[in-house]
């Protein structure tokens, strides 16, 4: 079965272009590159905590379900997800850690 | 009222027919993002096949908007699909509000009420109208068709005089009067039990966000069907906290990815934009008690624990505030 167009109405608030706080690069990249989900949420819950308040984690994965799975999770978590970004392979998701 | 082979011939054939009649007036289909895959396939084929699709997205609950459902319309639509309820979060559907604006632009409404038939009472307005006998309680093999009176319906197929020109075949006259016996036995326990298994499904919503870490209850608190929870548990594959509940004697079922043969997330979750692993879905049988269910929220939050220390999570310990 081929997937259905995607539709993410209560997908991650991306920043408006005009007044978009400009996030800097990430200060860890975690590798979950053919890593089935959940693999890569339980890596970044295990290792956000490493970088410090207000800065960038990335996850680069290529499981389909992670470009719903993590901005899903920083909603449930309280964390801000700042962008996706498109990979030759997968893509990379940066998170922000607010707490 | 004609007989199919399934709920998914039903929808097929009340698509293709009503599109096909229509196809003077345009090319222009609108569906939600959460039918059936009956449905969206038929989409698929049609887009394929140069036909104009919009398909209409969900809230974080798995509800179209009747709004926005009906800004979609357009002078050239040939037909609209709305499902009466969702068959993996059981959100119901603002049908009757949907059904009077496709009214008002002189739009056919399709409702896959597969869901819904004999549980809770048939939305209005709709024009065509589909459902599947083993949903409740029937034999397999029986599909509805209901095609209002006054509403444009052409056969995809060649012609045969056999259920009205809508169905090729002779009905299965034996399956179909078990059906109908099934519908009405239903529909009566239904009415009589379902407040009942509802007040169980609250129960379960308040529940279990209580006593397990990191859940989330998905599909609308209120507007649901009456017998059906769904919840995912972060971190945790669907597949394997299904075994693990099989094995403690429950049977539910998953809509995570991993349980699928398509390896591909749930198109309903994904449209929600809730996490698309760790998904559980339980269908409360007629009778339930609500003893049995007592043990069925007992050993859930251990299950979860024991698969999330297995998978080497260390950030989910302790219960809840």
């Amino acid at each position: 079965m081929k997937g259905f167009r995607r539709r993410r109405p209560a997908a991650p608030p991306q920043p408006e272009a005009p007044q978009a706080p400009s996030f800097p690069p990430a200060a860890l990249v975690l590798d979950a590159l053919g890593r089935k989900c959940p693999i890569p949420i339980i890596m970044l819950a295990e290792r956000i905590r490493e970088v410090p308040l207000g800065a960038i984690i990335a996850v680069q994965a290529d499981d389909v379900a992670a470009r719903t799975d993590i901005p899903a999770w920083c909603r449930m978590k309280s964390q801000t997800f700042v962008r996706e970004e498109t990979l030759p392979q997968g893509w990379s998701f940066h998170i922000k850690r607010d707490y | 009222m004609a007989f199919t082979t399934s709920g998914t011939q039903a929808v097929q054939l009340g698509m293709l027919g009503a599109l096909n009649a229509r196809r003077r007036v345009g090319r222009h289909l609108i569906v939600s993002a959460v039918e059936h895959s009956s449905v969206l396939h038929v989409a698929e084929q049609f887009e394929r096949d140069g036909g104009r699709v919009t398909t209409v997205g969900v809230d974080l609950y798995g509800r179209v908007s009747a709004e926005e459902f009906a800004a979609a319309l357009r002078p050239d639509t040939a037909l609209a699909c709305l499902q009466s309820a969702n068959h993996e979060v059981g959100t119901v559907q603002p049908v009757d509000e949907a059904a009077a604006a496709c009214r008002a632009a002189r739009v056919p409404l399709l409702v896959d009420a597969a869901q819904s038939v004999g549980r809770v009472p048939l939305p209005g307005g709709w024009s065509i109208l589909t459902a599947s006998a083993h949903k409740w309680g029937g034999p397999p093999g029986v599909g509805l068709l209901v095609v209002r009176k006054g509403t444009r319906w052409k056969t995809p197929l060649p012609e045969d005089e056999r259920e009205g020109r809508r169905v090729p075949g002779f009905e299965n006259v034996p399956a179909i009067s078990a059906a109908a016996a099934a519908l009405e036995a239903f529909s009566g326990e239904s009415a009589a039990d379902g407040p009942r298994l509802s007040a169980l499904i609250d129960h379960m919503r308040s529940r279990i966000p209580q006593t397990i870490l990191d859940v989330e209850i998905v599909g609308d608190p209120v507007r649901r069907l009456p017998h059906l929870l769904t919840f995912s548990c972060l971190y945790v594959e669907g597949e394997a906290i299904i075994t693990e509940l099989d094995r403690l004697g429950f049977e539910v079922s998953s809509g995570s990815s991993c349980t699928a043969d398509t390896l591909r997330p749930s198109h309903v979750l994904e449209a929600m934009g809730v996490i698309t692993h760790g998904n559980v879905r339980v269908s409360l049988p007629r009778g339930t008690n609500a003893a049995d269910l007592d043990r069925f929220l007992a050993v859930l939050p251990d299950a979860v624990t024991r698969l999330r220390r297995s998978a080497g999570v260390t950030s989910t310990e302790g219960t809840p505030r």
